[in-house]
């Protein structure tokens, strides 16, 4: 393939009249602006942006006043969808020391096909669309936010972030490189091939509920 | 697959007249405008995003070398692998040889137009390998053994019924049979069927909308999220990608997929935005172990600087095929090839050449309305007339149009032969209508007057009006 390669890149640089191999100034310079482009603007503030998109892509919340209240959400989420009390949970610092109950069956591990309920952790959340990012790590496996029927993602609240620019600021400055995967997820799962008829839980969550820990 | 796009005007026939198809038509269309139109009005950035947009893409282009060199040094130094093909057989040669190489033999696949393009599910098929179209629109034309009616929507020409029965045909063995009727009872037989077919899988195979230089980034947009299992729980994840999708930055990116899922969809972003980048790190817990990108390129190179150079641009969002009223009229499957409606029409000539795609650039009004709702502001009615003039100069043009273009032509050239002939078609046409200021039926305009009368000339030619006019002034 070393033959393609030269090939296409050849026919592209001699089109583009390009005679050297070598970065233009103009891309050098682009790569390490990061420039930003229009940034869209709303009245209201990140909080409340945030959970009215939520809202509109169908996703649920509960609100969190401190960590020792994550037992108590999750198990109102539970009783309310009638589920066992079975969870898979991110191996992630802040759900390390929660002290779940003793008749809840709790793993922390990747996710599989037969997990009914996924619990991880966001590392940020975009205000501008409703959205939460997540990142592959050995804190945050990606299977956890795909598999399960209902996905639950806990959010501190100051890790709500305006736009999607401003989540990859964060995390150039946090982790200075990208991770296998940045999951930004938006809602459950839906689908709209059938009819333009429009159906949650397509081949993901059914459902997803964010607990905003609040401070 | 094999273009039929010669026989446009007898694929059209068959599509008019095909009822369930109309149905089908009718109410996708208006949803799409309308979504779009909606998602439009609630960003009064748009038309600055628009601009930025393709500011963005004609400096990618214009750096396209640059800044392929840059993704691939990264995919590289990410633990990655980039595959170089020039052609569709290159590139299903590069996709078998990894899938060989893995000793895979369930394949789950998520949508990628350029997976169609290069028809790599036949070459995986014809090998021997198990491929599973993931995404429930593809799902449902790999099953009816369709090629997709429309980029982001596959199914679209399906209806329910015809759905439902093909998965009773398909998945039901006697004695098993759940009801399959309402569209979430559909939806849910495919997530269970295909949540087996995912987790089986050695390879997972899905397209980019996005290569991202700066990190070597490859990025996919769902709704339902099989793109993304497609890519974590299988060994192998393959990416397949053309050439034009390079980007410099994370941040343009950004710009780009506000403007890709409100002209696509009519969302503010997709359900799943991924942005992938190499195979899993080594204290991961899940993802996969290699990780591949097969850059296309398929004519692009050849595209690049010459009259079909901004179709580059596309962003592959459909909006043209949503607000196209031939495309409306008569479905994608008319078009004969991959890629459908305005922004097909262009591309298909380019890829399977100007003899089999002729009739594409000349099905069209040119009314224009694709290239306003293009959100990287494509001129695409300039190209299809660029192809028409490259069909008339290098032969292709049918006789009986080349006739009659030269006939006209002949009179053109000569406005007193022309003025006369006007004069005296108008009088015979007036004398023909008897009166009645209309045809019913004329011979050799039978297919116009079938659905409605022509008006018959009233008052003389505009050449003879104009004269009098400045008389009377
Ligand atoms: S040509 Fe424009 S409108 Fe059509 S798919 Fe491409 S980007 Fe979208």
């Amino acid at each position: 393939m070393v033959d393609a390669r030269a090939a296409i890149l050849g026919r592209l640089a001699k089109a583009l009249r390009h005679d050297t191999a070598a970065d233009a100034p103009a891309v050098v310079q682009r790569l390490n602006e990061k420039a930003r482009g229009p940034q869209p603007q709303w009245p209201e503030s990140m909080r409340e942006r945030f959970l009215a998109k939520l809202a509109k892509v169908s996703a649920t919340h509960a609100e969190l006043g401190s960590r020792a209240e994550i037992v108590q959400a999750v198990g109102a989420y539970l009783a309310a969808q009638n589920l066992p009390n079975h969870l898979t949970a991110a191996p992630h610092s802040l759900l390390n020391e929660v002290a779940w109950p003793n008749d809840w069956r709790l793993e922390q591990r990747r996710a599989r096909g037969e997990d009914r309920l996924g619990l991880a952790v966001a590392f940020c959340a975009i205000a501008e669309t409703g959205s939460l990012m997540l990142l592959a790590g050995p804190d945050s496996p990606t299977t956890l936010n795909f598999l399960p029927d209902d996905f639950l993602c806990l959010l501190p609240e100051s890790r709500i972030v305006p736009r999607m620019e401003d989540a990859w600021a964060l995390l150039r400055q946090e982790r200075g490189a990208m991770p296998r995967a940045a999951n930004i997820v938006t809602g459950p799962s839906r689908t709209a091939d059938v009819e333009q008829t429009i159906q949650l839980g397509a081949h993901g969550p059914r459902r997803l509920h964010v607990l905003l820990l609040r401070g | 697959m094999k273009p039929s796009s010669h026989a446009f005007a007898e694929n059209a026939r068959r599509a008019l007249h095909d009822a369930t198809l109309q149905q089908a038509l009718a109410k996708a269309g208006v949803g799409f405008v309308d979504k779009r139109r909606g998602a439009i009005a609630g960003l009064p950035e748009f038309e600055a995003l628009r601009e930025a947009g393709r500011a963005i893409k004609d400096h990618s282009l214009a750096n396209l070398d640059h800044y392929l060199a840059r993704f691939e040094q990264q995919v590289t130094a990410g633990g990655g692998q980039v595959h170089w093909a020039e052609t569709p057989a290159q590139a299903c040669a590069a996709v078998l040889d990894i899938c060989q190489q893995a000793g895979a033999r369930m394949i789950a696949k998520g949508k990628s137009m350029v997976g169609e393009e290069i028809a790599v599910n036949d070459a995986l098929e014809a090998a021997g390998y198990e491929v599973v179209e993931t995404d429930l629109g593809e799902y449902i034309i790999q099953i009816a053994h369709e090629p997709p009616s429309h980029i982001i929507a596959p199914a679209v020409h399906k209806t329910r019924g015809q759905i439902a029965a093909l998965f009773e045909a398909l998945h039901h063995r006697p004695g098993l049979t759940r009801p399959l009727e309402t569209v979430p009872q559909i939806v849910d037989e495919a997530r269970q069927i295909l949540r087996d077919k995912f987790l089986a899988a050695d390879v997972g195979i899905t397209g980019a909308n996005f290569l991202i230089a700066e990190t070597g980034s490859t990025v996919i947009v769902t709704n339902e999220g099989n793109g993304d299992l497609s890519a974590t729980l299988p060994r192998v994840h393959i990416v397949l990608a053309s050439i034009e999708k390079a980007v410099p930055t994370l941040e343009d990116a950004s710009v780009l997929l506000r403007l890709l899922a409100r002209s696509a969809t009519g969302q503010e972003i997709t359900s799943y935005t991924t942005f992938f980048t190499g195979p899993r790190r080594a204290d991961d817990l899940d993802g996969p172990e290699e990780f591949h990108v097969v850059l296309v390129d398929n004519g692009r190179s050849q595209m690049l600087g010459g009259a079909y150079h901004e179709m580059l641009r596309c962003i592959r969002c459909g909006a043209c095929l949503n607000h196209c009223p031939v495309y409306g009229a008569v479905g994608g499957h008319a078009y004969g090839w991959v890629y459908p409606g305005p922004m097909g029409a262009v591309l298909t000539p380019l890829m399977v050449g100007l003899k089999e795609g002729r009739p594409l650039p000349n099905a069209s009004t040119l009314c224009g309305r694709c290239e306003a709702v293009c959100p990287m502001s494509i001129p695409l009615p300039k190209m299809l007339r660029e192809h028409r003039r490259r069909e008339f100069v290098q032969g292709l043009t049918p006789p009986r149009g080349r006739w009659a273009l030269a006939a006209w032509a002949y009179g053109a050239r000569r406005p007193w032969l022309y003025r006369k002939l006007g004069r005296w078609m108008v009088a015979m046409l007036k004398l023909m209508s008897g009166g009645r200021g209309r045809f019913r039926s004329l011979p050799f305009a039978g297919a116009w007057t079938a659905a409605r009368d022509l008006p018959a000339p009233q008052g003389g030619t505009f050449m003879d009006q104009w004269q009098r006019r400045k008389h009377h002034g």
